[in-house]
Protein backbone atom coordinates (compact mmCIF):
# COMPACT_ATOMS: atom_id res chain seq x y z
CA UNK A 1 0.00 0.00 0.00
CA UNK A 2 2.16 3.14 -1.14
CA UNK A 3 -0.21 5.85 -2.02
CA UNK A 4 -1.69 8.50 0.18
CA UNK A 5 -5.61 7.67 -0.70
CA UNK A 6 -4.70 3.86 -0.05
CA UNK A 7 -3.56 4.54 3.02
CA UNK A 8 -5.90 6.86 3.78
CA UNK A 9 -8.79 4.27 3.08
CA UNK A 10 -6.73 1.56 5.18
CA UNK A 11 -6.32 4.40 8.11
CA UNK A 12 -10.48 4.47 7.75
CA UNK A 13 -10.94 1.00 7.89
CA UNK A 14 -8.53 0.25 10.73
CA UNK A 15 -10.65 3.03 12.63
CA UNK A 16 -13.93 1.78 11.97
CA UNK A 17 -12.92 -2.06 12.84
CA UNK A 18 -11.18 -0.90 16.28
CA UNK A 19 -14.06 1.88 17.09
CA UNK A 20 -16.64 -1.19 16.30
CA UNK A 21 -15.22 -3.33 18.00
CA UNK A 22 -14.49 -1.80 21.07
CA UNK A 23 -18.92 -0.92 20.77
CA UNK A 24 -19.52 -4.49 19.95
CA UNK A 25 -17.82 -5.50 23.37
CA UNK A 26 -19.59 -3.52 25.31
CA UNK A 27 -23.37 -3.77 23.44
CA UNK A 28 -22.77 -7.02 23.90
CA UNK A 29 -21.88 -6.51 27.50
CA UNK A 30 -25.08 -4.15 27.65
CA UNK A 31 -27.24 -6.93 26.32
CA UNK A 32 -26.36 -9.43 28.72
CA UNK A 33 -27.29 -7.34 31.49
CA UNK A 34 -29.97 -5.42 30.58
CA UNK A 35 -33.11 -7.55 30.35
CA UNK A 36 -36.51 -8.35 32.86
CA UNK A 37 -33.76 -9.31 35.60
CA UNK A 38 -31.38 -6.58 36.05
CA UNK A 39 -28.15 -7.80 36.06
CA UNK A 40 -24.97 -5.62 37.31
CA UNK A 41 -22.16 -5.14 34.74
CA UNK A 42 -19.94 -6.47 37.20
CA UNK A 43 -21.70 -9.63 37.60
CA UNK A 44 -22.22 -10.12 34.01
CA UNK A 45 -18.22 -10.15 33.30
CA UNK A 46 -17.48 -12.34 36.35
CA UNK A 47 -20.14 -14.80 35.22
CA UNK A 48 -18.43 -14.82 32.03
CA UNK A 49 -14.52 -15.61 33.57
CA UNK A 50 -16.11 -18.09 35.42
CA UNK A 51 -17.31 -20.07 33.02
CA UNK A 52 -14.19 -19.49 31.13
CA UNK A 53 -12.49 -21.15 33.42
CA UNK A 54 -10.15 -17.60 34.45
CA UNK A 55 -12.13 -16.91 37.90
CA UNK A 56 -14.37 -18.68 40.85
CA UNK A 57 -15.96 -15.48 41.96
CA UNK A 58 -19.12 -16.14 44.07
CA UNK A 59 -21.74 -15.57 41.88
CA UNK A 60 -25.40 -16.56 42.32
CA UNK A 61 -25.77 -19.85 40.24
CA UNK A 62 -29.02 -18.50 38.80
CA UNK A 63 -27.66 -15.21 37.88
CA UNK A 64 -24.54 -17.19 36.31
CA UNK A 65 -26.71 -19.30 34.18
CA UNK A 66 -29.08 -16.65 32.91
CA UNK A 67 -25.75 -14.72 31.85
CA UNK A 68 -23.99 -17.70 30.26
CA UNK A 69 -27.09 -19.98 28.94
CA UNK A 70 -29.95 -17.26 27.94
CA UNK A 71 -27.94 -13.98 27.00
CA UNK A 72 -24.56 -14.17 25.94
CA UNK A 73 -25.41 -16.64 23.70
CA UNK A 74 -28.15 -14.55 22.52
CA UNK A 75 -26.23 -11.50 22.06
CA UNK A 76 -23.75 -13.17 20.06
CA UNK A 77 -25.76 -14.83 17.57
CA UNK A 78 -27.46 -11.69 16.78
CA UNK A 79 -23.76 -10.01 16.24
CA UNK A 80 -23.28 -13.11 14.11
CA UNK A 81 -27.32 -12.23 12.55
CA UNK A 82 -26.29 -8.50 11.56
CA UNK A 83 -22.79 -9.37 10.22
CA UNK A 84 -23.86 -12.11 7.54
CA UNK A 85 -27.04 -10.31 7.05
CA UNK A 86 -25.18 -7.25 6.16
CA UNK A 87 -22.65 -9.59 3.95
CA UNK A 88 -25.58 -10.60 1.84
CA UNK A 89 -26.25 -7.32 1.01
CA UNK A 90 -23.02 -6.31 0.27
CA UNK A 91 -22.56 -8.81 -1.90
CA UNK A 92 -26.03 -8.89 -3.79
CA UNK A 93 -25.76 -5.17 -4.48
CA UNK A 94 -22.18 -5.81 -6.46
CA UNK A 95 -23.16 -8.89 -8.25
CA UNK A 96 -26.71 -7.74 -9.18
CA UNK A 97 -25.28 -3.61 -9.61
CA UNK A 98 -28.49 -2.41 -7.75
CA UNK A 99 -28.41 -0.31 -4.45
CA UNK A 100 -32.46 -1.79 -3.89
CA UNK A 101 -30.67 -5.56 -3.70
CA UNK A 102 -30.82 -8.02 -0.11
CA UNK A 103 -31.15 -11.28 0.37
CA UNK A 104 -34.96 -10.90 1.15
CA UNK A 105 -35.84 -9.07 -2.37
CA UNK A 106 -34.77 -12.16 -4.19
CA UNK A 107 -37.91 -13.67 -2.10
CA UNK A 108 -35.89 -15.38 0.16
CA UNK A 109 -37.76 -14.70 3.65
CA UNK A 110 -40.70 -15.15 1.64
CA UNK A 111 -39.35 -18.80 0.80
CA UNK A 112 -38.11 -19.76 3.99
CA UNK A 113 -41.89 -18.77 5.13
CA UNK A 114 -43.25 -21.19 3.84
CA UNK A 115 -41.09 -23.54 4.23
CA UNK A 116 -42.09 -22.83 8.03
CA UNK A 117 -45.82 -22.97 7.62
CA UNK A 118 -45.52 -26.18 5.76
CA UNK A 119 -44.11 -27.53 9.30
CA UNK A 120 -46.13 -25.84 11.94
CA UNK A 121 -49.30 -26.38 10.21
CA UNK A 122 -48.99 -29.50 7.98
CA UNK A 123 -47.37 -30.88 10.79
CA UNK A 124 -44.51 -31.93 8.44
CA UNK A 125 -41.60 -33.10 11.03
CA UNK A 126 -42.11 -32.09 14.35
CA UNK A 127 -40.10 -29.95 16.94
CA UNK A 128 -38.18 -26.36 16.58
CA UNK A 129 -35.98 -28.17 14.92
CA UNK A 130 -37.60 -29.39 12.13
CA UNK A 131 -39.45 -25.92 11.88
CA UNK A 132 -35.54 -24.52 11.41
CA UNK A 133 -34.91 -27.29 8.62
CA UNK A 134 -38.37 -26.21 6.69
CA UNK A 135 -37.44 -22.52 6.81
CA UNK A 136 -33.17 -23.64 5.56
CA UNK A 137 -35.47 -25.71 3.20
CA UNK A 138 -37.85 -22.66 1.81
CA UNK A 139 -35.49 -20.10 1.85
CA UNK A 140 -32.61 -22.14 -0.09
CA UNK A 141 -35.25 -23.24 -2.53
CA UNK A 142 -36.79 -19.99 -3.13
CA UNK A 143 -33.03 -18.95 -4.34
CA UNK A 144 -32.55 -22.00 -6.42
CA UNK A 145 -35.88 -20.81 -8.01
CA UNK A 146 -34.94 -16.88 -8.82
CA UNK A 147 -31.55 -18.68 -10.10
CA UNK A 148 -33.56 -20.91 -12.21
CA UNK A 149 -35.99 -18.01 -13.26
CA UNK A 150 -33.44 -15.65 -14.00
CA UNK A 151 -31.21 -18.22 -15.98
CA UNK A 152 -28.39 -18.43 -13.76
CA UNK A 153 -28.27 -14.55 -12.78
CA UNK A 154 -26.34 -14.04 -16.20
CA UNK A 155 -29.38 -12.88 -18.01
CA UNK A 156 -28.78 -8.99 -15.98
CA UNK A 157 -29.46 -7.98 -12.63
CA UNK A 158 -32.93 -6.43 -13.16
CA UNK A 159 -33.74 -9.65 -14.56
CA UNK A 160 -32.78 -11.04 -11.36
CA UNK A 161 -34.10 -8.70 -9.03
CA UNK A 162 -37.81 -9.30 -11.25
CA UNK A 163 -37.48 -12.94 -10.57
CA UNK A 164 -37.10 -12.27 -6.92
CA UNK A 165 -39.72 -10.30 -7.14
CA UNK A 166 -41.71 -12.79 -8.66
CA UNK A 167 -40.22 -15.60 -6.19
CA UNK A 168 -41.56 -13.81 -3.46
CA UNK A 169 -44.95 -13.22 -4.97
CA UNK A 170 -45.38 -16.85 -5.44
CA UNK A 171 -44.30 -18.09 -2.29
CA UNK A 172 -45.99 -15.87 0.16
CA UNK A 173 -49.56 -16.87 -2.23
CA UNK A 174 -48.79 -20.62 -1.27
CA UNK A 175 -48.17 -19.41 2.83
CA UNK A 176 -51.64 -17.10 2.85
CA UNK A 177 -53.40 -20.32 1.04
CA UNK A 178 -51.71 -22.93 3.13
CA UNK A 179 -52.45 -20.97 6.46
CA UNK A 180 -56.21 -19.88 5.30
CA UNK A 181 -56.84 -23.62 4.76
CA UNK A 182 -55.61 -24.44 7.86
CA UNK A 183 -58.31 -22.41 10.10
CA UNK A 184 -55.84 -22.07 12.64
CA UNK A 185 -55.97 -18.35 13.72
CA UNK A 186 -53.30 -19.36 16.60
CA UNK A 187 -50.80 -20.93 13.90
CA UNK A 188 -51.08 -18.27 11.89
CA UNK A 189 -49.88 -15.75 14.74
CA UNK A 190 -47.49 -17.76 15.19
CA UNK A 191 -45.77 -17.90 11.71
CA UNK A 192 -46.58 -14.11 11.55
CA UNK A 193 -43.95 -13.60 14.79
CA UNK A 194 -41.48 -15.79 13.98
CA UNK A 195 -41.40 -13.94 10.57
CA UNK A 196 -40.96 -10.51 12.08
CA UNK A 197 -37.68 -12.35 13.77
CA UNK A 198 -36.63 -13.14 17.59
CA UNK A 199 -33.43 -14.00 19.24
CA UNK A 200 -35.60 -15.61 21.93
CA UNK A 201 -34.72 -19.42 22.26
CA UNK A 202 -30.49 -19.81 20.86
CA UNK A 203 -28.68 -21.20 22.85
CA UNK A 204 -24.86 -21.85 21.94
CA UNK A 205 -25.30 -24.89 19.66
CA UNK A 206 -26.88 -22.14 17.59
CA UNK A 207 -24.07 -19.90 18.17
CA UNK A 208 -21.41 -22.44 16.99
CA UNK A 209 -22.92 -23.49 13.50
CA UNK A 210 -23.54 -19.83 13.27
CA UNK A 211 -20.33 -18.33 13.82
CA UNK A 212 -18.84 -21.73 11.40
CA UNK A 213 -21.41 -20.75 8.41
CA UNK A 214 -20.42 -17.11 8.91
CA UNK A 215 -16.45 -17.19 8.77
CA UNK A 216 -16.39 -19.52 6.24
CA UNK A 217 -18.97 -17.36 3.97
CA UNK A 218 -16.69 -13.98 5.30
CA UNK A 219 -13.54 -16.04 4.13
CA UNK A 220 -14.65 -16.57 0.71
CA UNK A 221 -16.41 -13.20 0.36
CA UNK A 222 -13.14 -11.74 0.82
CA UNK A 223 -10.91 -14.23 -1.15
CA UNK A 224 -13.21 -12.81 -4.00
CA UNK A 225 -13.53 -9.27 -2.99
CA UNK A 226 -11.02 -8.27 -5.74
CA UNK A 227 -13.35 -9.68 -8.11
CA UNK A 228 -16.14 -7.91 -7.04
CA UNK A 229 -14.26 -4.85 -7.46
CA UNK A 230 -13.92 -5.83 -10.71
CA UNK A 231 -17.80 -5.84 -11.47
CA UNK A 232 -18.17 -2.26 -11.20
CA UNK A 233 -18.51 -1.63 -14.85
CA UNK A 234 -20.92 -4.76 -15.11
CA UNK A 235 -20.42 -8.16 -16.69
CA UNK A 236 -18.82 -8.16 -19.30
CA UNK A 237 -16.28 -5.63 -18.06
CA UNK A 238 -15.41 -7.80 -15.23
CA UNK A 239 -14.79 -10.38 -18.10
CA UNK A 240 -12.48 -7.97 -19.97
CA UNK A 241 -10.46 -7.73 -16.49
CA UNK A 242 -10.10 -11.45 -16.22
CA UNK A 243 -12.59 -12.51 -13.79
CA UNK A 244 -14.05 -15.81 -14.30
CA UNK A 245 -17.91 -14.23 -13.60
CA UNK A 246 -20.01 -17.16 -14.15
CA UNK A 247 -17.82 -19.02 -11.62
CA UNK A 248 -17.50 -16.20 -9.02
CA UNK A 249 -21.25 -15.54 -9.49
CA UNK A 250 -22.02 -19.71 -8.55
CA UNK A 251 -19.85 -19.54 -5.75
CA UNK A 252 -20.88 -15.81 -3.92
CA UNK A 253 -25.16 -16.52 -4.81
CA UNK A 254 -24.56 -19.92 -3.15
CA UNK A 255 -22.62 -18.27 -0.26
CA UNK A 256 -25.30 -16.21 0.04
CA UNK A 257 -28.38 -18.27 0.22
CA UNK A 258 -25.96 -20.89 2.46
CA UNK A 259 -26.11 -18.20 5.38
CA UNK A 260 -29.24 -16.22 4.68
CA UNK A 261 -31.25 -19.65 5.06
CA UNK A 262 -28.88 -20.49 7.59
CA UNK A 263 -29.97 -17.20 9.85
CA UNK A 264 -33.57 -17.41 9.09
CA UNK A 265 -33.97 -20.61 10.09
CA UNK A 266 -32.10 -19.84 13.11
CA UNK A 267 -34.15 -16.37 13.95
CA UNK A 268 -36.65 -15.62 11.04
CA UNK A 269 -36.06 -12.94 8.40
CA UNK A 270 -34.76 -9.67 9.92
CA UNK A 271 -35.31 -7.25 7.16
CA UNK A 272 -33.26 -3.82 6.28
CA UNK A 273 -30.22 -5.09 8.04
CA UNK A 274 -28.89 -6.76 4.57
CA UNK A 275 -30.08 -3.25 2.92
CA UNK A 276 -29.16 -0.41 5.17
CA UNK A 277 -25.78 -1.48 7.02
CA UNK A 278 -23.52 -2.10 3.51
CA UNK A 279 -24.40 1.21 2.30
CA UNK A 280 -23.40 3.24 5.70
CA UNK A 281 -20.35 0.99 5.74
CA UNK A 282 -19.52 2.10 2.00
CA UNK A 283 -20.02 6.04 3.42
CA UNK A 284 -17.63 5.61 5.82
CA UNK A 285 -14.65 3.26 3.77
CA UNK A 286 -15.91 3.30 0.38
CA UNK A 287 -16.85 0.90 -2.27
CA UNK A 288 -13.69 -1.42 -2.94
CA UNK A 289 -14.85 -4.63 -1.27
CA UNK A 290 -11.78 -5.80 0.62
CA UNK A 291 -12.03 -2.86 2.89
CA UNK A 292 -16.33 -2.87 2.49
CA UNK A 293 -17.02 -6.68 3.39
CA UNK A 294 -15.21 -6.30 6.75
CA UNK A 295 -16.77 -3.02 7.39
CA UNK A 296 -19.84 -4.20 6.85
CA UNK A 297 -19.49 -7.03 9.20
CA UNK A 298 -18.37 -5.08 12.32
CA UNK A 299 -20.87 -2.57 11.91
CA UNK A 300 -24.03 -5.25 10.86
CA UNK A 301 -22.78 -6.62 14.08
CA UNK A 302 -23.23 -3.60 16.38
CA UNK A 303 -26.31 -2.62 14.61
CA UNK A 304 -28.26 -5.84 15.48
CA UNK A 305 -26.60 -6.14 19.01
CA UNK A 306 -28.28 -2.63 19.92
CA UNK A 307 -31.49 -3.11 17.90
CA UNK A 308 -32.25 -6.74 20.08
CA UNK A 309 -31.45 -4.64 23.02
CA UNK A 310 -34.31 -2.31 21.94
CA UNK A 311 -36.38 -4.97 20.98
CA UNK A 312 -35.84 -5.70 24.70
CA UNK A 313 -36.87 -2.40 26.35
CA UNK A 314 -38.86 -0.89 24.02
CA UNK A 315 -42.02 -1.81 25.43
CA UNK A 316 -42.77 -2.64 29.09
CA UNK A 317 -43.04 -6.67 29.93
CA UNK A 318 -42.72 -7.47 25.95
CA UNK A 319 -40.07 -7.83 23.21
CA UNK A 320 -41.20 -6.25 20.09
CA UNK A 321 -39.63 -8.76 16.92
CA UNK A 322 -36.45 -7.46 16.22
CA UNK A 323 -37.25 -7.32 12.38
CA UNK A 324 -39.49 -4.00 13.91
CA UNK A 325 -36.66 -2.42 15.66
CA UNK A 326 -34.25 -3.03 12.54
CA UNK A 327 -37.08 -0.88 10.38
CA UNK A 328 -37.90 1.38 13.40
CA UNK A 329 -34.04 2.48 14.09
CA UNK A 330 -32.92 1.81 10.45
CA UNK A 331 -34.96 4.03 8.33
CA UNK A 332 -34.30 7.50 10.05
CA UNK A 333 -30.46 5.85 9.86
CA UNK A 334 -30.66 5.62 5.94
CA UNK A 335 -32.27 8.80 5.80
CA UNK A 336 -29.54 10.96 6.99
CA UNK A 337 -26.92 8.53 4.96
CA UNK A 338 -28.77 9.00 1.40
CA UNK A 339 -29.19 12.94 2.48
CA UNK A 340 -25.55 12.79 3.22
CA UNK A 341 -23.86 11.06 0.11
CA UNK A 342 -26.16 12.65 -2.09
CA UNK A 343 -23.84 13.67 -5.06
CA UNK A 344 -22.64 17.41 -4.40
CA UNK A 345 -23.69 18.96 -7.69
CA UNK B 1 1.51 -10.29 -30.96
CA UNK B 2 -0.22 -11.21 -33.36
CA UNK B 3 -3.67 -11.51 -34.01
CA UNK B 4 -5.32 -13.86 -36.27
CA UNK B 5 -9.13 -14.65 -36.77
CA UNK B 6 -10.02 -17.54 -38.98
CA UNK B 7 -13.24 -17.70 -40.33
CA UNK B 8 -15.75 -16.12 -37.56
CA UNK B 9 -19.17 -16.60 -37.64
CA UNK B 10 -21.53 -15.08 -34.84
CA UNK B 11 -25.20 -15.11 -34.44
CA UNK B 12 -27.94 -14.73 -32.11
CA UNK B 13 -31.07 -17.11 -32.89
CA UNK B 14 -31.32 -17.71 -36.82
CA UNK B 15 -29.46 -13.81 -37.17
CA UNK B 16 -25.95 -14.11 -38.58
CA UNK B 17 -24.38 -11.21 -37.05
CA UNK B 18 -20.40 -12.02 -37.89
CA UNK B 19 -20.48 -13.93 -40.97
CA UNK B 20 -17.32 -15.70 -42.17
CA UNK B 21 -14.14 -12.76 -40.88
CA UNK B 22 -10.94 -13.48 -41.34
CA UNK B 23 -8.06 -11.25 -40.12
CA UNK B 24 -4.48 -11.24 -40.01
CA UNK B 25 -2.49 -8.01 -37.71
CA UNK B 26 0.82 -8.32 -38.01
CA UNK B 27 2.35 -7.40 -34.48
CA UNK B 28 2.51 -3.65 -33.44
CA UNK B 29 -0.05 -2.83 -36.41
CA UNK B 30 -2.77 -0.59 -35.50
CA UNK B 31 -5.89 -2.00 -37.59
CA UNK B 32 -9.13 0.05 -38.24
CA UNK B 33 -12.25 -0.85 -38.34
CA UNK B 34 -15.38 0.52 -40.28
CA UNK B 35 -18.24 -0.19 -40.80
CA UNK B 36 -21.95 1.89 -40.73
CA UNK B 37 -24.15 1.07 -37.66
CA UNK B 38 -24.97 -2.37 -36.94
CA UNK B 39 -22.33 -3.75 -39.25
CA UNK B 40 -20.61 -6.08 -36.38
CA UNK B 41 -17.87 -3.95 -35.56
CA UNK B 42 -18.53 -4.25 -31.70
CA UNK B 43 -19.22 -8.07 -32.00
CA UNK B 44 -16.61 -8.48 -34.25
CA UNK B 45 -14.36 -6.86 -31.20
CA UNK B 46 -15.75 -8.87 -28.83
CA UNK B 47 -15.18 -12.58 -30.50
CA UNK B 48 -11.44 -10.93 -31.36
CA UNK B 49 -11.30 -9.99 -27.32
CA UNK B 50 -12.63 -13.73 -26.06
CA UNK B 51 -15.75 -12.09 -24.21
CA UNK B 52 -17.62 -14.12 -26.82
CA UNK B 53 -17.31 -17.32 -28.12
CA UNK B 54 -17.89 -17.46 -31.71
CA UNK B 55 -20.28 -20.22 -33.74
CA UNK B 56 -17.51 -21.37 -36.00
CA UNK B 57 -13.99 -20.18 -36.33
CA UNK B 58 -11.07 -18.89 -34.26
CA UNK B 59 -8.80 -16.56 -32.81
CA UNK B 60 -5.54 -17.24 -32.61
CA UNK B 61 -2.71 -14.30 -30.51
CA UNK B 62 0.35 -14.63 -31.00
CA UNK B 63 -0.25 -18.10 -32.36
CA UNK B 64 -2.35 -19.97 -29.84
CA UNK B 65 -6.24 -20.61 -30.00
CA UNK B 66 -7.62 -17.89 -27.15
CA UNK B 67 -10.75 -20.61 -26.35
CA UNK B 68 -7.46 -22.65 -24.84
CA UNK B 69 -6.62 -19.92 -22.34
CA UNK B 70 -7.82 -19.17 -18.66
CA UNK B 71 -9.70 -16.18 -18.71
CA UNK B 72 -7.05 -14.28 -16.28
CA UNK B 73 -3.75 -14.99 -18.22
CA UNK B 74 -5.68 -14.01 -21.54
CA UNK B 75 -6.70 -10.49 -19.80
CA UNK B 76 -3.03 -9.97 -18.66
CA UNK B 77 -2.44 -10.07 -22.78
CA UNK B 78 -5.81 -8.68 -23.93
CA UNK B 79 -7.33 -5.01 -23.28
CA UNK B 80 -10.85 -4.04 -24.16
CA UNK B 81 -12.53 -0.61 -23.76
CA UNK B 82 -15.91 -0.80 -24.55
CA UNK B 83 -18.19 1.75 -26.55
CA UNK B 84 -19.93 3.51 -23.15
CA UNK B 85 -19.04 2.07 -19.55
CA UNK B 86 -21.20 3.02 -16.57
CA UNK B 87 -21.64 2.38 -12.90
CA UNK B 88 -24.09 3.89 -10.38
CA UNK B 89 -21.04 3.00 -7.44
CA UNK B 90 -19.16 6.05 -6.44
CA UNK B 91 -15.80 4.72 -7.87
CA UNK B 92 -13.11 7.61 -7.64
CA UNK B 93 -11.13 7.92 -11.06
CA UNK B 94 -7.82 6.37 -9.23
CA UNK B 95 -10.03 3.50 -8.33
CA UNK B 96 -11.21 3.12 -12.04
CA UNK B 97 -7.58 3.14 -13.09
CA UNK B 98 -6.68 0.40 -10.40
CA UNK B 99 -8.85 -2.04 -11.65
CA UNK B 100 -7.16 -2.65 -15.15
CA UNK B 101 -4.48 -4.26 -12.77
CA UNK B 102 -7.12 -6.86 -11.76
CA UNK B 103 -5.71 -9.69 -14.03
CA UNK B 104 -2.09 -8.95 -12.67
CA UNK B 105 -2.63 -9.75 -8.86
CA UNK B 106 -3.45 -12.35 -6.94
CA UNK B 107 -6.68 -12.36 -4.34
CA UNK B 108 -4.98 -10.63 -1.69
CA UNK B 109 -1.61 -9.60 -2.98
CA UNK B 110 -0.72 -6.33 -1.74
CA UNK B 111 -0.22 -3.02 -4.11
CA UNK B 112 3.42 -3.00 -5.43
CA UNK B 113 5.52 -0.82 -6.93
CA UNK B 114 4.74 -2.12 -10.54
CA UNK B 115 1.13 -1.59 -10.27
CA UNK B 116 1.29 1.74 -8.92
CA UNK B 117 4.07 3.09 -11.89
CA UNK B 118 1.56 1.45 -14.44
CA UNK B 119 -1.88 3.59 -12.36
CA UNK B 120 0.59 6.39 -12.60
CA UNK B 121 1.92 6.57 -15.84
CA UNK B 122 -1.44 5.22 -17.77
CA UNK B 123 -3.27 8.42 -16.01
CA UNK B 124 -0.60 10.61 -17.26
CA UNK B 125 -0.59 9.44 -20.86
CA UNK B 126 -4.55 10.27 -20.94
CA UNK B 127 -3.65 13.55 -19.69
CA UNK B 128 -5.74 13.00 -16.33
CA UNK B 129 -3.25 12.87 -13.64
CA UNK B 130 -4.56 15.95 -11.82
CA UNK B 131 -8.08 14.37 -11.49
CA UNK B 132 -7.59 11.35 -10.34
CA UNK B 133 -8.92 11.90 -6.79
CA UNK B 134 -12.11 13.03 -8.77
CA UNK B 135 -15.62 10.76 -8.48
CA UNK B 136 -16.11 9.49 -11.80
CA UNK B 137 -19.78 10.17 -11.85
CA UNK B 138 -19.08 13.72 -12.16
CA UNK B 139 -16.57 13.19 -15.26
CA UNK B 140 -17.77 14.35 -18.71
CA UNK B 141 -18.61 11.92 -21.50
CA UNK B 142 -15.02 12.65 -22.63
CA UNK B 143 -13.17 12.35 -19.29
CA UNK B 144 -14.74 9.05 -19.47
CA UNK B 145 -13.43 7.41 -22.32
CA UNK B 146 -10.12 8.95 -21.36
CA UNK B 147 -10.21 7.10 -17.55
CA UNK B 148 -11.54 4.03 -19.80
CA UNK B 149 -8.23 4.05 -21.52
CA UNK B 150 -5.98 4.97 -18.94
CA UNK B 151 -7.16 1.53 -17.18
CA UNK B 152 -6.88 -0.60 -20.32
CA UNK B 153 -3.07 1.21 -20.55
CA UNK B 154 -2.77 -0.03 -16.89
CA UNK B 155 -3.77 -3.92 -17.64
CA UNK B 156 -0.47 -3.42 -19.87
CA UNK B 157 -1.76 -5.20 -22.60
CA UNK B 158 0.15 -6.67 -25.89
CA UNK B 159 -3.17 -6.27 -27.90
CA UNK B 160 -5.73 -3.68 -27.06
CA UNK B 161 -8.93 -3.91 -28.73
CA UNK B 162 -11.20 -0.42 -28.64
CA UNK B 163 -14.22 0.66 -29.60
CA UNK B 164 -15.13 3.56 -30.60
CA UNK B 165 -12.44 5.14 -28.47
CA UNK B 166 -12.99 8.89 -29.72
CA UNK B 167 -16.55 9.26 -29.26
CA UNK B 168 -17.32 11.49 -27.00
CA UNK B 169 -13.96 13.22 -27.26
CA UNK B 170 -12.79 17.03 -28.41
CA UNK B 171 -10.83 16.98 -31.32
CA UNK B 172 -7.52 17.71 -29.46
CA UNK B 173 -7.61 14.56 -27.39
CA UNK B 174 -9.41 12.39 -30.37
CA UNK B 175 -5.88 13.12 -32.19
CA UNK B 176 -4.06 12.81 -28.89
CA UNK B 177 -5.23 9.19 -28.17
CA UNK B 178 -5.16 7.61 -31.47
CA UNK B 179 -1.75 9.48 -31.99
CA UNK B 180 -1.03 7.76 -28.70
CA UNK B 181 -2.40 3.97 -29.18
CA UNK B 182 -0.73 4.00 -32.77
CA UNK B 183 2.85 5.32 -31.38
CA UNK B 184 2.50 2.14 -28.20
CA UNK B 185 4.50 -0.74 -29.03
CA UNK B 186 0.75 -3.08 -29.39
CA UNK B 187 -1.27 -4.16 -31.41
CA UNK B 188 -4.43 -2.70 -31.61
CA UNK B 189 -7.79 -2.80 -33.20
CA UNK B 190 -9.42 0.10 -33.00
CA UNK B 191 -13.05 0.22 -34.05
CA UNK B 192 -13.63 3.97 -35.47
CA UNK B 193 -16.57 5.84 -36.89
CA UNK B 194 -14.49 8.73 -38.07
CA UNK B 195 -13.47 7.80 -41.76
CA UNK B 196 -10.71 10.78 -41.68
CA UNK B 197 -9.56 9.55 -38.32
CA UNK B 198 -9.19 6.16 -39.62
CA UNK B 199 -7.49 7.35 -42.31
CA UNK B 200 -4.81 9.62 -40.58
CA UNK B 201 -3.87 7.05 -37.94
CA UNK B 202 -4.55 3.61 -38.97
CA UNK B 203 -1.92 1.00 -41.24
CA UNK B 204 -4.51 -0.50 -42.52
CA UNK B 205 -8.65 -0.58 -42.46
CA UNK B 206 -10.97 -3.21 -42.54
CA UNK B 207 -14.37 -2.81 -43.73
CA UNK B 208 -17.45 -4.52 -42.75
CA UNK B 209 -20.65 -4.29 -44.09
CA UNK B 210 -23.29 -6.45 -42.61
CA UNK B 211 -21.21 -8.57 -40.77
CA UNK B 212 -18.76 -9.68 -43.64
CA UNK B 213 -15.24 -7.97 -44.87
CA UNK B 214 -16.16 -5.97 -47.46
CA UNK B 215 -12.53 -4.38 -48.07
CA UNK B 216 -9.12 -4.50 -46.35
CA UNK B 217 -5.86 -2.87 -46.84
CA UNK B 218 -4.25 0.32 -46.41
CA UNK B 219 -6.40 3.69 -45.96
CA UNK B 220 -5.78 5.32 -50.08
CA UNK B 221 -6.71 1.55 -51.18
CA UNK B 222 -9.54 0.72 -48.98
CA UNK B 223 -11.26 4.57 -48.92
CA UNK B 224 -12.52 5.32 -52.47
CA UNK B 225 -15.68 6.89 -53.69
CA UNK B 226 -17.09 4.38 -54.43
CA UNK B 227 -16.63 2.16 -51.58
CA UNK B 228 -17.94 4.90 -49.69
CA UNK B 229 -20.85 5.12 -51.91
CA UNK B 230 -22.16 1.86 -51.45
CA UNK B 231 -21.25 0.83 -48.36
CA UNK B 232 -21.58 4.20 -46.36
CA UNK B 233 -24.15 5.79 -48.58
CA UNK B 234 -22.70 8.71 -48.77
CA UNK B 235 -21.28 11.10 -51.61
CA UNK B 236 -17.85 11.97 -51.14
CA UNK B 237 -14.53 13.53 -52.63
CA UNK B 238 -11.42 11.52 -51.67
CA UNK B 239 -8.21 13.46 -52.13
CA UNK B 240 -4.19 12.80 -51.64
CA UNK B 241 -3.03 14.54 -48.61
CA UNK B 242 0.10 15.93 -47.38
CA UNK B 243 0.63 12.17 -45.85
CA UNK B 244 1.50 9.08 -48.43
CA UNK B 245 -1.25 6.48 -48.17
CA UNK B 246 -3.53 8.66 -46.36
CA UNK B 247 -6.13 10.07 -48.28
CA UNK B 248 -8.59 12.54 -46.94
CA UNK B 249 -12.23 12.51 -47.16
CA UNK B 250 -14.90 15.47 -47.96
CA UNK B 251 -18.44 14.50 -47.94
CA UNK B 252 -20.51 16.31 -50.39
CA UNK B 253 -24.50 17.08 -50.06
CA UNK B 254 -25.94 15.87 -53.34
N1 LIG C 1 -26.94 -10.00 -28.41
C1 LIG C 1 -27.55 -9.58 -29.54
N2 LIG C 1 -28.80 -9.99 -29.82
C2 LIG C 1 -29.42 -9.58 -30.94
N3 LIG C 1 -28.87 -8.78 -31.85
C3 LIG C 1 -27.63 -8.34 -31.63
C4 LIG C 1 -26.89 -8.71 -30.45
N4 LIG C 1 -25.68 -8.12 -30.50
C5 LIG C 1 -25.66 -7.41 -31.64
N5 LIG C 1 -26.82 -7.53 -32.33
C6 LIG C 1 -27.16 -6.93 -33.61
O1 LIG C 1 -26.07 -7.18 -34.47
C7 LIG C 1 -25.82 -6.07 -35.30
C8 LIG C 1 -24.37 -5.65 -35.14
O2 LIG C 1 -24.19 -5.05 -33.88
P1 LIG C 1 -22.83 -4.37 -33.44
O3 LIG C 1 -21.77 -5.39 -33.50
O4 LIG C 1 -23.08 -3.70 -32.15
O5 LIG C 1 -22.64 -3.30 -34.61
P2 LIG C 1 -21.72 -2.00 -34.67
O6 LIG C 1 -20.84 -1.98 -33.48
O7 LIG C 1 -21.00 -2.14 -35.95
O8 LIG C 1 -22.64 -0.82 -34.72
C9 LIG C 1 -26.82 -5.01 -34.91
O9 LIG C 1 -27.86 -5.03 -35.83
C10 LIG C 1 -27.29 -5.43 -33.56
O10 LIG C 1 -28.61 -5.04 -33.35
MG1 LIG D 1 -20.65 -0.71 -31.89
Amino acid sequence: MSSDDTEHGAFRLAAILGVSLVVLVFAVAAATAIGDYRIGLGTVFLSVTNELGLTQADIAPIEQSVVWNLRLSRALVAALAGAGLALCGAILQALLRNALAEPFVLGVSAGASTGAVCVIVLGIGAGSLSLSLGAFAGAFGAFALVALLSNGATSGPNHTILAGVAASQLFNALTSYIVTTSGNAQQARDVMFWLLGSFGGVRWPDFQLLLLVVLVCHAVCIWMGRALDAFTFGDEDAAALGVPVGRIRLILFGVTALLTATIVSMVGAIGFVGLVVPHAARYVVGPLHLRLLPACAVIGAVFMVVADIVSRVIADQQTVPIGVVTALVGVPFFAIILYRARPQL
Amino acid sequence: MKVVAENLVWGVRNKTIVSDVSLNVAQGETLGLIGPNGSGKSSLLRLLSGLKRPGSGRVEIDGSDIAGIPRKALSRQVAFVQQSAATDTNVTVRDVVRLGRTPHRSALAGWSEADETAVATALERVDMTSRKAQAWQTLSGGERQRVHIARALAQDPQVMFLDEPTNHLDIHHQIEILRMVRDLDLTSIIALHDLNLAAMFCDRIVVLQEGAVRATGTPDVVLTQSLLRDVFRVAADVSPSSDAGRPHIRFKVT
